[in-house]
């Protein structure tokens, strides 16, 4: 069973899962809680632009990835609380204007861009020690980020109000947190695909909220279910020949949904 | 030193005025209801001692500084403003009024000041319970005990009583009386009749300040700020308001 280990990128695939993991668990976290799910929807479809500026540009997409992203994160934010529109509209705005700015770059773009779909759809077994390497750094960084501002995170996430009387910078804060999910977008975007990324931001938390109200433990459940839901996804797409990132959203899904009826049926036994 | 110095101050919401001409002083351990029809404006001038909202004209000064800067004020919100199925315990929660600033870990002091004011509010025994669990009563109680938990120097509370179970609801007017030897208090109610017999003062609000001072001289000016006044006095203030207030 152990036997496609072997292979060089089913390590780095494996290692790649492990990464996502802890960047979804951790932020994913955030994400749920706060209740930022479309935000983020929103700025991991605008890091597509992102992606197209690197095959323009003719440098790794994942790098041109990351100050796009945490820019749109930011105009987001920006934009929702200075300007007089709702945030749902920000969100709308910039969704797809980075997906037409992607499409674009890439449009201009000299040649064939063949690796196109594996930035939409993701494709774990693709990724090169390069891309490892940025993953690593990133997870650092988030993790970093996360030990040193939890308390402020948690308290714009529960009370704004309070947390701004209390002295918390919550539209500081509040930046932060989305430029977080930003980063994590990037490490996530080979792994899944921009367009599954949110499943992996949102059914591990989902799932592990279901069984606790510590956020440590929280954040740590959905790290330790992400990384066994990944890695089962993962396992049986090379045992089927299926598409890597919808196989490893489809399985979030169904343990979310067991999960969801396991806690139901658990409930009304107590 | 006046806790509170309110001058000139306007507030515009898109093209009306909510506040106009604004000037109030709190004086230091003043125990000051507010109160004032619904839409009058009660909770908008809170937001602005707290820093919440930046007036269009005028000043303001809490604790001697500008609002938003001083730091040792308590405040209880309405119940609006959080998520109550938000995966916290009771005791996390209080925890986080003894906010401090960056980098800084809620510390020993700070856990054993949250024992003591869950312990003050009669829900120790709660501590350990997600918020999600409890009655709106226990609640409210939880957030008190967040905004005591600062050991503030002025204590702001948005209609307390609003959800508060009626055995608690003496215990709590009882144990502000005790806090007001140490506090400045503001308090907005609708509960005059009660209200009157433990504050020092009233100050009344529909879009202008009506009335501030002792409990006996405002009530005449209550009928102005509400517009249809002898009802509400008749019902909303039983006797002992004028018997019970000499100072």
């Amino acid at each position: 069973m152990l036997e496609f280990l072997q292979y060089q990128f089913m390590q780095n695939a494996f290692l790649a899962a492990l990464l996502v993991s802890i960047a979804c668990g951790v932020v994913g976290t955030y994400v749920v809680i706060k209740k930022i799910v479309f935000i983020s929807g929103g700025i991991s479809h605008a890091a597509f632009g992102g992606i197209g500026l690197g095959f323009f540009l003719g440098i790794n997409p994942v790098l041109t990835a990351i100050p796009f992203s945490a820019l749109s994160a930011i105009l987001i934010g920006a934009l929702a609380k200075k300007v007089d529109i709702s945030e749902d509209t920000a969100i709308g705005i910039l969704w797809s204007v980075g997906m037409a700015l992607g499409i674009l770059f890439i449009n201009l773009s000299p040649g064939y861009a063949p690796d196109l779909f594996s930035y939409l759809f993701g494709s774990i077994l693709t990724i090169s020690n390069t891309d490892l390497i940025i993953m690593l750094v990133l997870v650092l960084t988030i993790l970093l980020i996360v030990g040193l501002l939890h308390r402020e995170f948690t308290a714009i996430s529960f009370d704004e109000e309070f947390a701004e009387v209390v002295g918390v910078p919550t539209k500081l804060i509040y930046l932060i947190l989305l430029a977080l999910v930003a980063l994590s977008v990037v490490v996530l975007i080979k792994a899944v695909g921009i367009i599954l990324i949110i499943a992996l931001l949102t059914i591990p938390a989902a799932i592990s909220r279901q069984f606790t109200y510590k956020i440590p433990q929280l954040m740590l459940g959905s790290v330790v279910l992400g990384m066994v839901l990944t890695m089962a996804g993962l396992w049986l797409s090379y045992v089927f020949d299926l598409a890597s990132g919808s196989t490893i959203v489809l399985v979030l899904a169904i343990a979310f949904l067991i999960t969801f009826f396991l806690k139901k049926k658990f409930d009304i036994i107590k | 030193m006046s806790v509170v110095n309110i001058e000139g101050l306007y507030y515009k919401f898109k093209e009306d005025y909510v506040l106009e001409e604004i000037d109030l002083t709190i004086e230091k351990n003043e125990f000051m209801a507010l109160i004032g029809p619904n839409g009058g404006g009660k909770t908008t001038l809170l937001k602005h001692i707290l820093g919440l909202l930046k007036p269009d004209k005028g000043s303001i000064e809490v604790l001697g500084l500008l609002p938003g800067k001083a730091n040792k004020i308590g405040y209880l919100p309405q119940r609006s403003s959080y998520k109550s199925n938000f995966p916290i315990s009771v005791f996390q929660v209080v925890l986080m009024g003894r906010y401090n600033h960056f980098l800084k870990n809620y510390d020993k002091i700070d856990h054993k000041m949250a024992l003591k004011t869950l312990k003050k509010v009669d829900i120790l025994d709660l501590k350990d319970k997600h918020i999600e669990k409890l009655s709106g009563g226990q609640l409210q109680r939880v957030l008190i005990a967040r905004a005591l938990v600062r050991d503030p120097e002025l204590l702001i509370l948005d209609e307390p009583t609003a959800s508060l179970d009626p055995q608690f609801q003496g215990k709590f007017y009882e144990l502000l009386s005790k806090l007001k030897k140490e506090m400045t208090i503001i308090m907005v109610s609708h509960d005059i009749g009660v209200v009157s017999s433990y504050v020092d003062s009233i100050a009344c609000l529909n879009r202008k300040i009506y009335c501030h001072g002792p409990v006996e001289e405002s009530v005449e000016e209550l009928e102005k700020a509400y517009q249809c006044p002898i009802d509400l006095i008749a019902h909303g203030l039983p006797h002992r308001v004028l018997r019970n207030h000499g100072n």
